[in-house]
């Protein structure tokens, strides 16, 4: 489990998590989900340990992160940040191979061989394992980057952002790969994401967070409705049924 | 478009010449290749055009020669880490100060005690007193910017620009105080030699240098690793702030011992590391580190070559590599530009 308690993060006089208490990592994908500034990706930094709380405790299976050695947490926990340029010209194979380096510290084994050639497969990513990442397109490299991430190999997995920049096709793509992950491969998604409908579609639990606190954690059907989006976007959202799901109307 | 390596190597009938190519990407055999040439290159250096006994000549010369690698790989092994730490590839360490501070001490001496005795000075203690001012101001900066909580190398390298404009402008302004002999004589001493240079502090500086490397060794696949940025290498069990620490510790002093050997010449870095990463074939700091050093190698032996055969001394030589190194830097400015 991912447990934060009381969590507080203020950059100067800005507090942008706010005594925020949550727990994450039960089986399936929760999404996480709020405006613009409400704290998603700093609380990603606080459980990635790559910003300190101010206040508060954040647990990954009961050991606080502040304690327990990068390399030790990086086997359990992968985070998927949200821009990665690579200043570097590595290809996709380069790529995934450095998901293993938690467990080899980049002497692979078989084993990590074996890991990384299934992440490949899984991700549909053979044809293009010796492509440059500046070679691939958006969704592509997306794929690659969270092929980066299986093969690490953790049963926490939290994705800030996947379908940044990407069209509807591959957006979906992302989404029903990171279903099956879920359901096939037992991984424990955390997954931030902006558009409504795509997370009351393919995610089991939604946590809504608006000004750095949490307004709302349910099932998605609890959370897609009208009162509720409008008091975390602060804008008039209407919900229809459509063949028996709940589809959100914003586009004004 | 790159033609993809796993069907070069599944077409059929390997032609003879796609074998050398495949054979020419390994970047082992590139390292060789540059190996060779730094070999062949040293060999005519020390051997052609001796004016006198040849026993002599190979003397002085291996000396130098010794120097350029100590040299090359200082400078070549800090800039490739610098890039790396920074995630930018057109810095170099100098934008910390390093060379600045460097001329800032120099000048300081003749400033208040005359050009006689900056000359007359114990070499040792100068370059003692050079090495031990430059570590010292470089982990004071760095432990109060990045030691704290704020850990920001942004603000470290900004505020390492601000500090050497500073040392800059106040060399400057002693600079215009001196008398002119005074101001001769500093200046001399200003351009960076590899000729003739002191056997002891030769091999002081070759100490520094191998030990600098010797904390890079153990470093090198998480190097790999960070070129992915500070967030992705974290997230893959990188402790940072220790890596980074230790990195940038070996950095300074392998600047340091260089700087205070044969004076400013961290210009080349950025040449070399540059060139070592279209060289190389392979981001890996395996092959990336290694490759600059042996470039920086080719370039200071190549620049003495033609100052000493072709200039007949007709400069120092880090006008030759200033020259050619300003050249490159403005090409590869455009090239970032064009793309």
């Amino acid at each position: 489990m991912i447990a934060l308690e009381n969590v507080t993060k203020r950059y100067g006089a800005q507090t942008v998590v706010d005594d925020v208490s949550v727990r994450f990592g039960e089986e399936g994908v929760t999404a996480l989900i709020g405006p613009n500034g409400a704290g998603k990706s700093t609380l990603f930094g606080l459980v990635g340990r790559l910003v300190r709380p101010d206040a508060g405790r954040v647990t990954v299976d009961g050991t606080d992160v502040e304690r327990t050695p990068s390399n030790e947490l990086a086997k359990v926990l992968a985070v998927l940040r949200q821009d990665n340029h690579v200043a570097a010209r590595l290809t996709v194979h380069d790529l995934v191979e450095f998901g293993r380096f938690p467990h080899s510290r980049g002497r692979l084994t078989v084993h990590d061989r074996e890991h990384i050639e299934r992440a490949i497969t899984y991700l549909d990513l053979e044809a293009y394992r010796n492509r440059f990442l500046d070679e691939l397109s958006g969704g592509q490299r997306q794929r690659a980057f969270i092929a980066m991430v299986l093969a690490q190999d953790t049963e926490y997995v939290l994705l800030d952002e996947p379908l940044n920049n990407l069209d509807l096709r591959h957006m979906t793509e992302i989404m029903r790969l990171v279903r099956t992950m879920a359901d096939e491969l037992g991984k424990r998604v955390v997954t931030v994401l902006h558009d409504i409908n795509f997370a009351a579609t393919w995610s089991d639990r939604i946590v809504a967070m608006r000004d750095g606190r949490v307004v709302a954690d349910a099932s998605a059907r609890e959370i897609m409705r009208p009162e509720v989006l409008a008091a975390v976007y602060d804008t008039t959202v209407d919900v229809r049924e459509i063949d028996g799901r709940p589809v959100a109307l914003y586009y004004g | 478009m790159l033609t993809d390596p796993a069907t070069t190597t599944s077409a059929p009938p390997a032609t003879r010449r796609t074998r050398i190519a495949t054979r020419w990407a390994q970047p082992g055999v590139r390292l060789a290749a540059l190996g060779a040439a730094v070999l062949v290159l040293a060999a005519v250096y020390c051997c052609t055009d001796v004016p006198g006994s040849l026993a002599f000549a190979l003397e002085i010369r291996s000396l130098s020669v010794l120097a350029m690698l100590v040299v090359a790989a200082a400078v070549g092994v800090s800039t490739v880490v610098f890039h790396t730490i920074t995630q930018n590839r057109i810095l170099t360490p100098s934008i910390m100060g390093f060379d600045a501070f460097y001329v800032l001490v120099s000048t300081v001496i003749v400033f208040s005690s005359g050009s006689a005795s900056f000359l007359g000075f114990d070499q040792l203690t100068l370059w003692l007193v050079q090495v031990v001012v430059m570590v010292a101001f470089s982990v004071l900066l760095f432990t109060w910017l990045f030691g704290g909580r704020r850990r920001s190398i942004h603000l470290m390298l900004l505020v390492g620009i601000v500090l050497g404009t500073f040392f800059r402008s106040s060399t400057e302004w002693m600079q215009r105080m001196l008398d002119p002999l005074d101001f001769q004589v500093l200046s001399d001493a200003m351009f960076a030699s590899l000729t003739r240079p002191d056997e002891t502090l030769l091999l002081l500086t070759a100490v520094l240098v191998v030990l600098g490397c010797a904390a890079v060794v153990p470093l090198l696949r998480t190097l790999d690793v960070l070129t992915l940025g500070e967030p992705a290498a974290v997230g893959l069990g990188v402790d940072h702030r220790r890596v980074v620490m230790v990195l940038f510790a070996s950095v300074s002093v392998m600047v340091a011992a260089s700087t205070a050997l044969v004076g400013p010449i961290l210009f080349l870095g950025l040449v070399v590391a540059n060139l070592a990463y279209s060289y190389a074939g392979s981001f890996r700091h395996v092959w990336t580190l290694p490759t600059a050093v042996l470039i920086g190698v080719i370039c200071l032996l190549g620049g003495q070559l033609v100052l000493e055969r072709v200039l007949g001394f007709g400069g120092t030589l880090s006008t030759v590599i200033d020259f050619a190194g300003g050249l490159f830097f403005l090409y590869l400015v455009l090239r970032k530009g064009a793309r």
